[in-house]
């Protein structure tokens, strides 16, 4: 009634009129400015994204290429001093011990490409001249040509990314006919080296699938048990209080403090051995319980009580009614959860770092309890490395790390995409 | 023989444990003709737990005490006069006659090793065959323990579920023990820190210098450990740069994705937004240090900024941020989504265009949600470490410049603790006072946050 009383006394509003009408074309523009400016930020998180990917490819994907180098070497007229009987038999490399491999290379290389032609070979170029030679023990009473990797310095401008003066030498090299690019498949079975030309990751690949192994042997059974316990059995008190409010602020505790706790625990306290994937598990394994607790307890929360119900009612005693009920029911959603928090372990670097996971490891780890390193560590250690050569294997570790993670990470969608009930 | 052997032994046993309970339960039923209590599954588990259990337990035990018990043996060899005085290098004596023992190295140093590697090789073997055979008896001596029990009316069934339950409730005590071990391990270093350094002065100072002085005389090493530029640099790159990004970005993001987008669109865009927060802090730190902080240095020197550094704030600020925002983005989601229907129906129907709707209804109702998610994704900024390590400076400048280098809490940690030094130091015990720091800071945080939500969500509810 009031408002009719106040309103009879004023002039009806002119929607046509030009200021209604300026003033509805100003709301539609800023409208319309506002969802551009949604669409914008969405497209620049994409752009960023791609920009991050693409950098990383464009830099890597040389690093799985290397240049390699023909070299002319005459066995014969060289010092090889080697028991051929010997070099055939299983213990190959070990008769070469004692040659000087590295010697006769180097003056093979200055013999054909002048002097200074050493330099144009990578510093690791006489083992694949061993290897050769173990290969074919024939190769060493004659003269061959042995492909061999270049160095860095050839490698670089072989790609387009070098000096000047090592580019005419590139140039010369290949009218020469005494180049060429081939896949770098000691990039992905060698291990690290101060020498970027024969560097690679088998080593620190090891190392992770060994943390990870240890992560999950951990985590995913005391989690998933963990997760049982709080979602079907736990009393309602003060106890399971304290644990759920732990769980939950563990998740959220930044990764370099379980990297502290590590340190003062495991390898001050219990005198592991620094730097073992078996420290770096126990580590992870902590940082990763929380995640796999929580999508756990989200798995099992949703299977319907009906089933639980069912099952008690037909003479099930409670352990049976989850083992043999719940539990496979959850078990897509528990894994999504783990394969998740397995990935997120995988990436971590800081943790690993604070138990001494940045040594320089040459060779793969033989077990859980041998010096290691690990693939995002081994990224974290080359990006240091003053070598330029360096620049292009560090992309190309994080791009076989991209690509574990997607994979996984694709894994865990598929899962879940594939397993989802809606009840 | 290694104790994983003998740990696969005991396993072995207890599996063939297992199927002796279970065929001597079914047998038991079947001459009987009476329905039997449990399972005869449950009765062959209930045989292998008595079978394996004691024995692993007291493997456990044997395990940890026996290497004492080895050393006291070995020592107990050495001549009264011979025994060296103090005990590291009793110690490093030992260490040697181990390294023999066991074939790890080939000559020793000391020649008293040399003798006293054949006992020690003595006395651990003992122990060991000693330890193998105790675990043996009890294998054989809890099977047939749990065998003599196998009855028709025996109770397996409820005897297992109690260990079960006993299994499930220690699963669930380790994220407790973690707690505890986080809070105890850096409680003690920091006090031992404390102790040398007054904690005011940890807390108030601003010069931050770690490096002591070995000599009294040295230059440059003033031990200073005031952490206020630390602190500075942490919260300017973390909760500052980082958010300037974030938080436009995500929140315009998010209410892009739910209030505009085509279904279609939502569903490719959300995922590849989410592949942001999925890739390793690692990989970020190499693209801030590589890419990113090149391009900042020579847009500010060319608009003629002095001392740029290639290492700025900038740089880690804004990747940090661009790691950040599906955080953001997703939080800001959730409490957009949690604001009823109601309220956005009501403002459409108003004639408030969707953008007037979203800017004056959704989001100043969903705004404790997005705050708490703000805080969130704070506490997760200052906890961030590689791309800090990475791409900020090690300088500790209490400056506001984004384009100069500053250092952080968590640059710090790593720089005190990987270098080489003795550990009770108060350079690596420095390392431990500011990890505690960190995690009563980002506890605090998580603790406001998720009460901010809780509150907002209730709200609505």
């Amino acid at each position: 009634m009031n408002s009719t009383v106040t309103q009879s006394g004023r002039v009806p509003t002119d929607w046509k009129s030009s200021a209604m009408q300026a003033r509805i074309r100003r709301r539609y523009r800023s409208e319309r400015g506002f969802r551009l400016a949604g669409l914008a930020a969405v497209s620049l998180s994409g752009l960023l994204l791609a920009f991050l990917l693409v950098t990383m490819a464009m830099n890597g994907a040389s690093g799985f290429l290397r240049t390699e180098i023909k070299l002319p070497i005459d066995f014969a007229d060289s010092a090889l001093i080697v028991d051929q009987q010997a070099l055939a038999g299983p213990n190959g490399m070990a008769a070469l011990a004692g040659a000087d491999i590295g010697g006769i290379t180097a003056t093979a290389a200055d013999e054909a490409f002048g002097e200074g032609g050493a330099r144009l070979l990578s510093d690791g170029a006489w083992l694949s001249v061993s290897r050769a030679l173990v290969a074919d023990p024939a190769l060493a009473s004659g003269r061959t040509e042995i492909w061999l990797p270049a160095s860095t310095a050839i490698d670089l401008a072989a790609k387009e990314k070098g000096a000047p003066a090592a580019e005419a030498r590139v140039a010369q090299l290949k009218q020469a006919g005494a180049l060429r690019t081939s896949f770098n498949l000691g990039f992905l079975t060698g291990s690290d080296a101060t020498d970027p030309t024969v560097s690679g990751i088998w080593g620190a690949l090891k190392g992770s699938l060994l943390t990870m192994f240890v992560t999950m042997a951990l985590a995913f059974p005391i989690g998933v048990l963990a997760a049982v316990y709080l979602e079907e059995y736990a009393p309602r008190n003060g106890w399971t209080d304290l644990i759920e409010v732990s769980i939950n602020n563990l998740a959220a505790v930044p990764s370099i403090i379980f990297g502290l706790l590590g340190l003062a625990v495991f390898i001050n306290t219990f005198h592991m051995p620094r730097s073992a994937p078996i420290v770096g598990g126990l580590t992870l394994a902590l940082m990763t319980l929380p995640v796999i607790v929580i999508s756990g307890r989200n798995a099992i929360k949703a299977v319907p009580p009906s089933i639980r119900d069912a099952a008690l009612g037909i003479g099930a005693s409670p352990v049976q009614v989850v083992f043999h009920h719940v539990l496979p029911l959850a078990l897509p959603g528990i894994l999504t959860g783990t394969i998740i928090g397995m990935a997120r372990a995988l990436g971590e670097t800081a943790p690993l770092l604070m138990i001494g996971m940045r040594a320089f490891i040459a060779a793969p780890p033989d077990g859980i309890n041998s010096p290691a390193s690990v693939l995002p560590v081994q990224i974290f250690l080359w990006s240091d490395e003053v070598s330029r050569g360096f620049v292009e294997k560090t992309s190309a570790a994080i791009i076989v790390l991209l690509v574990f993670l997607l994979s996984m990470n694709a894994v865990a969608i598929y899962l879940r995409n594939k397993f989802e009930q809606r009840w | 023989m290694s104790s994983i052997v003998i740990l696969f032994l005991v396993v072995g046993l207890g599996a063939i444990a297992w199927a002796v309970g279970r065929g001597r339960a079914s047998l038991l039923q079947r001459q009987s003709g009476a329905r039997s209590h449990s399972l005869p599954n449950y009765h062959g588990w209930y045989v292998a737990l008595w079978a394996a259990l004691p024995a692993l337990l007291f493997l456990l035990v044997w395990n940890n005490v026996t290497p004492a018990l080895v050393v006291d043996r070995t020592l107990a060899a050495v001549p009264a006069a011979e025994m060296p005085a103090t005990p590291m290098e009793r110690g490093a004596l030992i260490a040697e006659a181990r390294g023999l023992a066991t074939g790890a190295i080939q000559g020793a140093f000391n020649p008293l090793a040399e003798t006293l590697a054949p006992v020690y090789r003595e006395a651990a073997r003992f122990y060991a065959i000693a330890g193998t055979a105790l675990a043996a008896i009890l294998v054989f001596a809890g099977a047939v323990y749990g065998l003599s029990r196998v009855k028709p009316d025996f109770r397996a069934r409820t005897r297992v579920e109690r260990v079960v339950m006993l299994l499930l409730l220690l699963a669930s005590l380790i994220a407790i023990v973690t707690t505890i071990g986080i809070v105890l391990s850096l409680l003690f270093e920091s006090l031992r820190f404390f102790s040398r350094v007054s904690p005011i002065e940890f807390l108030f100072g601003t010069t931050w210098s770690p490096q002591t002085a070995i000599r009294a005389d040295q230059v440059g090493s003033s031990g200073a450990f005031g952490a206020v530029p630390l602190f500075w640099g942490t919260i300017f790159i973390g909760a500052i740069i980082a958010m300037f990004v974030a938080i436009p970005l995500g929140l315009m993001s998010a209410i892009y994705l739910t209030q505009y987008a085509r279904p279609r669109t939502r569903r490719i865009m959300k995922p590849l937004l989410e592949i942001l927060a999925g890739v390793p802090t690692v990989v970020y730190g190499y693209f801030a240090a590589l890419t990113v902080a090149p391009l900042l240095r020579d847009l500010a020197v060319s608009i003629g900024i002095p001392n740029a550094s290639s290492e700025s704030a900038l740089a880690a600020g804004l990747v940090m941020g661009v790691m950040i925002i599906p955080f953001v983005s997703s939080m800001a989601d959730d409490s957009i989504a949690a604001v009823p229907q109601a309220m956005r129906d009501g403002s459409l129907a108003m004639g408030a265009t969707q953008s007037e709707t979203i800017r004056k209804v959704l989001v100043p109702a969903a705004l404790p949600g997005v705050v708490g998610g703000v805080l969130l994704a704070v506490s997760r900024a200052i906890g961030e470490t590689m791309i800090v390590v990475m791409a900020a400076g090690l300088a500790a400048n209490l400056t506001a410049n984004p384009f100069a280098s500053v250092t952080t809490v968590t640059t710090q940690i790593v720089q005190l603790l990987t270098g080489d030094q003795e550990f009770d130091s108060a350079k690596t015990l420095a390392a431990f006072a500011l990890g505690l720091v960190l995690f009563v800071v980002t506890l605090l945080l998580n603790i406001v946050a998720l009460r901010i939500v809780k509150k907002y969500r209730e709200a609505y509810e």
